[in-house]
């Protein structure tokens, strides 16, 4: 069974329009099983539009998406989401944010506190528990957003630009730290970005879309760095070349 | 605070030198107050109004604050009820009291009705701008962890919309005293409605005044805490 679905989730000819405009068409994907892929492009080429797809927050207007062979039709325990703007509750502490996702699903207070305790040790946020949203740096809010997705112990994570709201340095910590997450977790990762330097960096696979129609242009699998050391990835002659090459292809798509 | 102690000053001088029998000096109407503090009728009329005004006002609350939670979260709901909400609110609600009577008789039934009516379209209005404002990848996040609608309800819409809310039912407290006065006076004479009529009709001025501060302070307590708690949710207000 294991062996027959590689694809943790696989997508379609999926197209979405919203009346007139076409925001995706016929677009088909793979996303392997235990791997980072990123979906990579300029703005407006749907890229957020196919993740909240996969996640179930959007229906497709024709095509199918598939999470372990089981078609989606709508959000499921099988995928948690990361959000771009990290869509705390301001009025709840860390870790009420951190434990609502179990708490949507039932499980017992002491149960869920104890699970969402585990994983803000585990994003670097222990001493926070009982803070609010409003009192943390955008960096760490992102961190409790992504404690929240991880304690609902989710197949696939959906990631949606999650670094793009905070400062330079801590997005090269949070990429550091992505890549140990998907070492660490067996957990399929989808990660959207439009950083081509970020998507490199952390992607096992990197699928480029481009805009008008939308379309996946090319999917790219660094093989040579992903073991290394995570401090010589940027200057490992590999990944300069795939940056350059990418943005050889997207540059005429830039306005 | 001192302003109100300067034109309290004034009003006792004015009362002192017996300008007009309709301003008795400020002292007088609190001593007044003191004799008739603790008698049954003012007690008894306290109750009563107490009474219609809570019912009232708890159930303008119970009913506004889902209907307006409603009307924010579905664009039919909204459509159908928007046109009465806004015509109700801005109605002389006065002129209503007369069908109320017919409809509901002229007992504490048809004064608990007129108290929700002047309360509840502000209620509705506040709780319904609340949620359209709500940040949407809030309730995209709901979605996504696999909220039922009643718990999305429950766990995020009211508390996005709160500080709204709050500010809402603020405003509606303090119209739900006009109407239950009104209804008070005009449905059946009964409550402080009733106090009002015997002191006025009788020219008993420092009595009338006793009354009336009364109501005015206990109004303004409200509103008063109301506000405070408004301001206890603020915090989030402002970094939704």
């Amino acid at each position: 069974m294991t062996g027959r679905i590689e694809n943790a989730v696989t997508v379609h000819n999926v197209s979405k329009s919203y009346g007139d405009v076409e925001a995706l068409r016929d677009l088909s994907l793979d996303f392997p099983r235990g791997q980072l892929t990123s979906l990579l492009g300029p703005s407006g080429c749907g890229k957020t539009t196919l993740l909240k797809i996969i996640a179930g927050l959007l229906p497709a207007s024709s095509g199918e998406v598939f999470i372990n062979g089981t078609p989606v039709t709508g959000p499921g325990a099988d995928r948690a989401f990361v959000f771009q703007d990290f869509a705390l509750m301001p009025w709840a502490t860390v870790l009420r944010n951190v434990a609502f996702g179990l708490e949507l699903r039932g499980v017992s207070r002491s149960e869920r506190e104890a699970i969402a305790e585990k994983y803000i040790i585990e994003v670097g946020l222990k001493g926070f528990e009982h803070s609010f949203p409003h009192e943390l740096s955008g960096g760490m809010r992102q961190r409790v957003g992504l404690a929240r997705a991880l304690s609902v112990d989710a197949d696939v994570l959906l990631m949606d630009e999650p670094f793009s709201a905070v400062d330079e340095q801590t997005r090269r910590k949070f990429q550091e730290d992505l890549l140990g997450l998907v070492q660490n977790e067996n957990k399929t990762f989808l990660f959207v970005t439009h950083s081509i330097e970020e998507a490199v960096y952390v992607s096992d696979q990197i699928a480029i879309l481009l805009p008008r129609p939308s379309r996946v242009m090319e999917v790219i699998r660094p093989s040579g760095f992903r073991d290394r050391d995570v401090n010589s990835i940027r200057r490992d002659p590999e990944y300069l070349d795939i940056v350059d090459r990418i943005w050889a292809s997207l540059k005429s798509y830039v306005e | 605070m001192s302003s109100l102690i300067l034109w309290g000053l004034l009003w006792e001088f004015v009362g002192q030198i017996e300008l007009t029998f309709f301003l008795p000096p400020l002292s007088a109407i609190f001593s007044t107050l003191m004799e008739i503090g603790g008698t049954k009728p003012f007690i008894k009329a306290l109750q009563e109004t107490a009474h219609a005004f809570s019912i009232g006002t708890l159930s303008a609350i119970l009913i506004g604050v889902p209907t307006g939670i409603l009307m924010g979260k579905s664009r039919l709901i909204d459509e159908l009820l928007l046109p009465w909400v806004n015509l109700f609110l801005s109605a002389p609600l006065t002129a209503l009291v007369p069908v109320l009577m017919v409809l509901f008789g002229f007992g504490l039934k048809a004064i608990i009705i007129t108290t929700t009516l002047f309360a509840i379209w502000i209620i509705v209005l506040n709780s319904r701008a609340g949620v359209m404002q709500i940040n949407q990848s809030l309730v995209e996040m709901s979605r996504s962890f696999g909220a039922s609608p009643l718990a999305a309800f429950t766990k995020i819409y009211f508390w996005a919309a709160l500080p709204e809310i709050l500010g809402g039912v603020r405003i509606g407290f303090i119209r739900a005293v006009k109407g239950v006065i009104i209804g008070q006076l005009l449905i059946s004479i009964v409550g402080f409605g009733s106090l009002f009529e015997l002191y006025a009709s009788n020219f008993l001025m420092s009595h009338f005044w006793a009354v009336l501060i009364v109501l005015f302070a206990l109004s303004f307590v409200i509103a008063e805490f109301l506000a405070y708690l408004e301001r206890r949710v603020e915090y989030y207000a402002a970094r939704r």
